[in-house]
């Protein structure tokens, strides 16, 4: 069977390629895109090192198939800084010492983004409960948690 | 030029012990960092693993033909392209190794010994065709009786899974194989006579589940080796020497001609310590003469790789009515997975370690069944047995009405201790560590009804070992740093502070790169604790050769004597009388003019580290049990070990509150789960339920610093310790929440119920 053509939008710029029926998002990104900063952990949908935005959406793009967004804006690791301006939760994580190995670290900047745009001031609570699609092996979670939670202090701000 | 220990430091900038951002942090938070499955080669293949669906069966004939006729086949390696290897143990790290082992455990030779063993691999040009050709590979098995668990696997007559194996450390030796590779022992005093003395004796049997460690990158690995036999490969691993080393056995190549290159790390703890793709990468890229690139997929991460052992235990204490522990036996059988080498001796040597007691006396059984071989886990051997005995002791606190830490403290190890595995600890940390979580606000709080509270201490030894380090002064006065042990968890960082501080430069002049094998000398591999440590050892090394250079070229220029300069604060400065007449050089004074003063500048530290320093710590620990469900909530969570110093504390912290988390996936969750059928029933995250951030609290992390006089700035390893405590502390609080004695781990919601509904607690 012929392959997809399939057009869409990554991190605001047009792409267009072809995938397999059964290729999944991830491996476009990854494979045929070659946007990296994706990562498979699992390809389960248990990790969430592949988070990525669909429409606005926070997804694990593991679970997302490739011929499913056409016409679609996805948003990845990649495009999350501004030219040389990291975003806040970047810069927080990278000062706070919020990673370790740094394999689960693009889907977490990728989560707590989606979480801070539609809960500007959330409780430990509400950002352990968000988080908890994301699997961390190395921290505990004490130090991201605690990076989300000021970034989100530090923006509220200003 | 003094020579001193970190703490008068000379010069002025003291980056060592401050929470430095992380050099290879810009590239982990834009997605633009490497991890093993990011690499990729023009004109690649993709390889795959043909897994046994047996976890035991021998294996009569592989057939490969129809695959190799599949288009788009390249490649396809089984038993038959791996030479046999004779059996002979090496040490790796804190285990020892076995070739003949290995070279079965990376493809399966005589037997499938577990469900997930390699029996066959592809190379070909889709992932696709790749997949397609596995279903063509034509094996021929005979099946055979399994065993999984390892009370079973020790019973005469249980399915045996070699032959050739007699226990080793029995006198006699057996006259017929088993399952027991091997019988350990350590004594101290008379066990015997210590239990005599004892006014209480506790005794008692707890079993442990093999669990994972867990790293979120699978396994990874790209080949490609030319007509001349010129092998390039790029693997996540901790130690890219030691992979280089174990290809070159395996696969009969000059070890000068491999090439190999750690990629950034997504996480270890032992368990990429082992080769599993590399030698069979390379073993394809050589026939097909493509590069070759594989992946393993989640599941096959869990069915063939790592975990750590499960185990049964059997512990025995005697103490006198005052609290003084006299007499300390234990039993420990741990799984080493298909192949001996379980991590059974640490575990035999720990077991002990924090407290000092006159008569010890362990004994070990590394037993083999049908699972995947284990690898090291963070402390190899180590929670294991000290969970037992950390349990045994507060069930000694209780029956003698003493508390916790107040019987730890009047027990615990310290400077002069004979530990009962040997040697006589030097200045260690066991009682600050008791005393900084005694003084917690943590520890002096309320509970309520079905919330408990658990204290446990734990001890890992920490190694050193070969290490090189390079540091180079670039013509600008800026420093390369090249060290050989894969970065795991922020290592560039507290070695580039060490880095700035010896040599008086900014941080940010300081660029640290992990040096592949063909660029640098030989670096035994990142674990045991040992990087951090042994690293700056190794750095304080080339910095001195880098001042002793810097003071000769000084001398030369100003025609002064040696004892008319020295180095501090980052220059050459002349002292005495030449202060008059010249002005001190720094280090990029000299690197501008190198050319003129005697060429190129740099230093090569080549170390074989002694002198790690034990590194102890106290975990406490408050839960609430449902009692509707039996399921145990982490409310809140203290570590407090000794780092001798801190060089990153950010990173210290991070290594204290990982392996606390990793510890409470070990006690309430974590474990491999088999059917009758010996086949593993949750490889996957889903029902290999690891903690997420909604699992746990916030883990307070106190740095206790008792500097280890061995090391240049006081450093003992810290990577390994916290997980040692957790499983301890948890199963002392879930006790002092239910009353009930939970010997067996995980406790896990189930297991937990069902005990309260036994004693007719499960009504709220």
């Amino acid at each position: 069977m012929a392959k997809h053509h399939i057009e869409a939008t990554v991190n605001g710029d047009p792409v267009e390629f072809l995938c397999e029926t059964e290729d999944t998002l991830l491996d476009v990104l990854r494979d045929t895109l070659d946007l990296t900063g994706s990562k498979e952990g699992c390809s389960s949908g248990d990790c969430g090192a592949c988070s990525v935005m669909l429409d606005g959406r926070l997804v694990c793009s593991c679970l997302v198939l490739g011929c499913e967004v056409s016409g679609r804006k996805i948003e990845t690791i990649e495009g999350m800084a501004k030219g040389e301006a990291l975003h806040p939760l970047q810069r927080r994580f990278l000062e706070a010492a919020a990673l370790q190995c740094g394999i689960c670290t693009p889907g977490f900047l990728v989560a707590s983004k989606a979480l801070l745009e539609q809960n500007p001031n959330p409780s430990e609570h509400e950002v352990r409960f968000w988080l908890a699609g994301n699997l961390c092996r190395c921290t505990g979670y004490d130090k991201i948690v605690t990076a989300v939670m000021d970034t989100a202090a530090a923006m509220r701000k200003g | 030029m003094a020579e001193t220990n970190g703490h008068s430091r000379t010069n002025g900038q003291h980056y060592v012990g401050t929470r430095t951002v992380r050099p290879d942090g810009m590239d982990k938070v834009t997605g633009r960092a490497r991890f093993g499955a990011d690499f990729n080669l023009p004109g690649q293949l993709i390889g795959r693993v043909l897994r046994s669906p047996h976890p035991h069966a021998r294996i009569i004939a592989i057939d490969t033909s129809k695959a190799l006729a599949l288009p788009g086949v390249k490649a396809i390696i089984t038993r038959d392209d791996f030479a046999d290897q004779p059996s002979e143990f090496i040490p790796a790290g804190e285990m020892m190794m076995n070739y003949k082992d290995v070279v079965r455990n990376v493809m399966a030779r005589e037997k499938a010994l577990y469900e997930g063993h390699p029996v066959a691999a592809v190379a070909a040009t889709s992932t696709a065709i790749a997949r397609k050709a596995l279903k063509l590979i034509d094996v021929t098995y005979e099946v055979l009786p399994h065993v999984i668990d390892v009370v079973l696997a020790m019973r005469p007559g249980a399915p045996l899974l070699h032959d050739d194996l007699f226990t080793a450390g029995v006198e006699p030796r057996p006259d017929k194989p088993s399952n027991i590779a091997k019988r350990v022992e350590i004594k101290l005093g008379d066990v015997e006579a210590g239990f005599k003395k004892a006014d209480v004796v506790i005794e008692r049997e707890f079993k442990t589940a093999p669990v994972h460690q867990g790293y979120i990158e699978p396994h990874a690995a790209l080949a490609t080796v030319s007509e001349d036999g010129a092998t390039e490969l790029w693997t996540t691993t901790q130690g890219h020497f030691i992979v280089r080393a174990h290809c070159a056995r395996l696969l009969g190549l000059d070890m000068g001609k491999v090439r190999v290159t750690a990629t950034e790390i997504g996480g270890g703890f032992g368990g990429k310590t082992v080769v599993y793709l590399e030698p069979l990468a390379i073993a394809l890229s050589r026939k097909a003469k493509r590069p070759v690139k594989m992946v393993m997929s989640r599941e096959e991460v869990f069915k063939a790789s790592g975990p750590t052992s499960g185990a049964t235990v059997r512990v025995k204490m005697g103490a006198t009515k005052d609290g003084k522990f006299v007499a300390g036996f234990a039993e420990l059988k741990y799984q080493a997975g298909a192949f001996q080498g379980s991590p059974v001796q640490p575990g035999v040597m720990c077991a002990y370690a924090p407290y000092d007691i006159e008569n010890v006396h362990v004994i070990g059984y590394d037993v083999v069944s049908n699972r995947p071989k284990v690898a090291a886990y963070r402390a190899p051997g180590a929670p294991i047995s000290e969970y037992a005995v950390e349990s045994v002791v507060d069930e000694i606190a209780k029956k003698l009405g003493l508390d916790p830490i107040e019987l730890r403290m009047m027990n615990a190890a310290r400077e002069g201790t004979k530990a009962a595995y040997g040697p006589k600890f030097g200045p260690i940390g066991l009682e600050e560590t008791l005393n900084a979580i005694k003084k917690t606000e943590h520890w002096n709080t309320p509970l309520r009804k079905w919330q408990g509270r658990g204290v446990a201490s734990g001890f890992w030894f920490n190694i050193g070992g070969e290490t090189t380090v390079s540091l180079t002064v670039n013509e600008d006065g800026t420093i390369s740093l090249m060290a050989g042990t894969p970065d795991i968890g922020g290592l560039r960082a507290s070695l580039t502070s060490v880095v700035a501080d010896e040599l008086g430069v900014p941080y940010d002049k300081v660029r640290p790169i992990i040096g592949d094998t063909g660029s640098l000398g030989f670096n035994f591999l990142t674990g045991g604790s040992r990087s951090a440590f042994s690293g700056s050892m190794a750095i304080v090394e080339a910095a001195k050769q880098i001042k002793a250079d810097l003071c000769a070229r000084a001398c030369k220029l100003w025609e002064a004597k040696p004892d008319q300069v020295e180095f501090k604060d980052g220059a050459v400065r002349p002292l005495g009388a030449l202060g008059e007449k010249v002005k001190p050089m720094t280090v990029a004074d000299f690197a501008k003019t190198a050319g003129k003063t005697g060429g190129p500048i740099g230093g090569v530290g080549r170390i074989n580290a002694q002198g790690a320093g034990p590194s102890f710590g106290t975990h406490l620990v408050d839960l609430e049990v449902d009692p509707e469900t039996g399921r145990a909530t982490i409310l809140r969570y203290t570590v407090a070990q000794d780092a001798g110093r801190a060089l990153h504390p950010a990173y210290v912290e991070g290594q204290y509150q990982g392996g606390a988390v990793q510890g409470i996936g070990w006690a309430l969750n974590e474990e491999y789960v088999y059917g009758d059928d010996g086949k593993l029933q949750n490889a996957g995250f889903l029902d290999y339920r690891m903690p997420v951030a909604s699992d746990v609290p916030m883990i307070d992390a106190i740095l206790v610093e008792v500097a280890n006089p061995k090391h240049p700035y006081g450093v003992r390893g810290v990577g390994e310790t916290p997980i040692v405590p957790p499983l301890g502390a948890i199963a002392n609080a879930m006790e002092n929440a239910t009353g009930i004695r939970f010997t067996e781990l995980p406790m896990s919601p189930p297991k937990v119920l069902k005990a309260l509904k036994d004693k007719g607690l499960n009504k709220a």
